[in-house]
């Protein structure tokens, strides 16, 4: 798990254009929205993209990833439960 | 003296037909241009959408052409503007477009952007992609001297279009306007909506409760503007454009502001230049986009400007969202329901579901109908009004 | 009617110069194309996490109205509502539009990302400096095959003789194949400290410098 979010953390730093970010800058429990990353609905749906396009998940509501986002870990822990 | 911006012809060029009665006939036969497609060339899964018929418009466009030795290749854009324009001046000979008083604006968010798919780059100059050279060729098709203007401002270019030709207008600078909005299907637009989660599974929804996301169309609206009294035709109803304005939310860029203030600003504006008290107006043509949260932006703007009990509705779920096109598509069915007294129900609507309580029209109605606001809203945070008025006949 | 408008503060962004007010500031010319708006974002220490967010036509823009209002804080003297943002250029959104293109070629295999699309309108760069500035009026985006300092001007100046506008942020701001052009300038209705009237033949003289 701690391996995948390291991963997640890098990936979500390339995929949201986070350039003043390193990996180390991100807390695996801290809120990755209304948080201190200032992420916005784009972000979101763009965090849809990246699991959809490295992972193979498909996230039709994007409602639903409300849940899946609230933090790197909770998002790495969908990404274990849900890959395919 | 203040010159009056008359309306003086006016097409629509739809899936639901290629003039704006035809146009106006299917809407109050509640006949959506909105359809499940299967087309891989659009989009891998199938989508809900308005597209033109292609055998029709090029046979159409065929017959525009058989008068004509140029052998120039158009665009499937281009046709529809052609089309447009060719019926405006059919409908009314005082329209003169070889005149050097007379301005084609062209109203597009992505005009020929199809051309950047490699399969198609092939037949067309590499500039064509430009809407500068786009709008040069229909200019030069028509022998029109002037170089064509072009507003690309997201959803709100068809009614910022219309603003601009009535300004125009107003300083003598030309005396005929011709406004074209236009904008096509392509795998361009449908996958950036499809990225959005935007895109409803069925015919969108506008206002209801169980709206679900927008339905895209493509299609082409023109309405010819003139300061000239000896180019009227109309003897029944003349209409101007009274007042228009735009405004921006500063919220976000693909967000609607939650507050409706820009919108309410644009509305305020444009009352305020025509002259009008908000318990005058007789109908609203809204945006509608039946996304959760720009129907509850319109509902609170509509609310804030004393407008919640006119009745309004949206034409999306007849036309889909035809983005440049839609505010001159749009006002043209404006102009029809004040032409004929005949207010159009928004297909798909059933139950009320906005933030606030808005007067949405279910069934298509006769009534009094003796102006219309047109209102738009847009990605970049733009929005914008216009109105439109009878006046009487001297 | 006789009101006069005059041009009251100017930035531009070409060729590895910055210039503010007809000044050159920051300049390296050994810096290839776009890069330059992302060295000038640094050497002016602006700040803005959306920043790096941008499209390349969003950051040229952000970057010259940052000068330019700071320059001429127009947010200090009007009211929201009564500032217009009026901007042109040639290549609309093309240089975004190619790289979500490119994202769609493969046709069973694609994944457009939102955050590129949503660029692909000239005008949101109008909707960033609206929302940087908390500026709520007037908003068009036109295209020109080049600058058109005869419409700029007088469509310009007939928006705040007619008061739809007290002020405006108007010019040019053209991204497209790594070459850049930000033309940006303030109209008000009274002398800035650019003694400039806002006509067509004074525009074209500064466009040209």
């Amino acid at each position: 798990m701690d391996a995948l979010i390291e991963q997640l953390k890098g990936e979500i730093i390339k995929q949201l254009n986070l350039e003043d970010l390193k990996p180390a800058d991100i807390d695996s429990d801290a809120a990755l929205f209304g948080g201190g990353l200032g992420l916005d609905s784009i972000d979101a749906l763009e965090l849809i993209v990246l699991l959809e396009k490295n992972y193979g998940i498909k996230v039709s509501n994007p409602a639903d990833g409300k849940k899946i986002f609230q933090s790197v870990r909770t998002m790495a822990e969908y990404i274990s439960a849900n890959k395919k | 003296m203040k010159l009056e911006s008359y309306i003086v012809a006016d097409n629509i060029i739809s899936p639901l037909g290629f003039s704006s009665s035809e146009n106006f006939e299917q809407l109050k036969q509640k006949k959506t241009g909105v359809k499940r497609l299967e087309s891989s060339e659009l989009s891998s899964e199938p989508v809900c959408a308005a597209l033109v018929d292609t055998q029709k418009l090029n046979s159409e466009f065929a017959k525009l052409t058989t008068n004509n030795i140029e052998a120039k290749e158009y665009t499937r854009l281009e046709k529809m503007v052609l089309l447009s324009i060719n019926d405006c001046l059919k409908q009314n000979s005082n329209i003169d477009i070889t005149s050097k008083k007379t301005l084609i604006i062209l109203s597009t968010t992505k005009g020929n952007v199809d051309l950047l798919d490699p399969t198609l780059a092939s037949k067309f100059d590499k500039k064509r992609v430009y809407l500068w050279e786009t709008a040069n060729v229909i200019a030069q098709h028509f022998i029109n001297p002037n170089k064509p203007l072009i507003v690309s401002n997201a959803c709100i270019s068809g009614v910022l279009a219309i603003i601009l030709g009535k300004r125009l207008l107003e300083t003598n600078q030309y005396d005929t306007i011709i406004v074209s909005g236009v904008d096509i299907l392509t795998r361009f637009v449908v996958s950036g909506f499809q990225s959005f989660k935007a895109i409803s599974n069925e015919v969108a929804k506008p206002y209801d409760a169980k709206r679900d996301g927008i339905s895209l169309g493509e299609g082409c609206g023109t309405v010819v503007l003139t300061n000239k009294v000896s180019s009227i035709k109309y003897q029944v109803s003349r209409i101007v454009v009274s007042g228009g304005a735009s405004s921006n939310d500063a919220n976000h860029i693909s967000g609607p502001s939650r507050t409706g203030d820009g919108l309410f600003l644009a509305i305020d504006k444009t009352l305020k230049e025509s002259n009008i008290k908000a318990s005058e107006v007789d109908y609203i043509s809204g945006h509608g986009t039946a996304t959760i949260y720009n129907d509850d932006m319109e509902s609170i703007a509509i609310t804030d400007a004393k407008l919640a009990a006119v009745p309004m509705n949206s034409l999306k779920s007849y036309f889909g969202h035809t983005l440049g096109a839609a505010g001159v598509i749009e006002s043209i069915i404006g102009l029809q329901s004040m032409r004929e007294n005949t207010l159009i129900g928004t297909y798909n609507f059933n139950e009320l579901g906005v933030t606030m309580p808005i007067n949405i029209i279910k069934n298509t109605q006769a009534a009094t109908v003796n102006n219309c606001l047109k209102t738009s809203a847009g990605f970049g945070g733009c929005n914008a009004a216009v109105f439109f008025q009878k006046v009487e006949n001297n | 009617m006789e009101q006069k408008n005059y041009i009251t503060s100017l930035c531009s962004i070409k060729n590895g110069i910055v210039s503010l007010d007809g000044v050159s500031g920051f300049s390296d010319k050994s810096i290839d194309g776009v890069d330059f708006i992302k060295a000038a974002y640094k050497e002016y220490q602006l700040s803005y996490p959306k920043f790096y967010k941008m499209d390349n036509l969003c950051k040229l823009a952000f970057v010259a109205s940052e000068l330019l209002l700071k320059n001429n804080p127009l947010t200090k003297k009007y009211a929201s509502q009564d500032i217009a943002i009026v901007i042109a250029n040639s290549a609309s959104s093309l240089e975004i539009d190619t790289e979500h293109q490119r994202t769609i070629s493969d046709k069973n295999n694609y994944f457009p990302s939102p955050s590129v699309f949503v660029y692909t309108l000239p005008n949101i760069l109008i909707g960033e400096i609206a929302i940087r500035n908390s500026i709520k009026g007037e908003n068009s985006f036109f295209i020109f095959d080049k600058f058109d300092a005869e419409f700029m001007s007088s469509y310009i100046n007939s928006i705040l003789d007619s008061s739809k506008a007290k002020c405006c942020i108007t010019g040019w701001i053209e991204l497209y194949e790594n070459k850049y052009e930000a033309f940006l300038y303030t109209v008000e209705q009274q002398e800035g400290t650019l003694k400039t009237e806002h006509t067509a033949q004074e525009l074209k003289k500064l466009y040209n410098h």
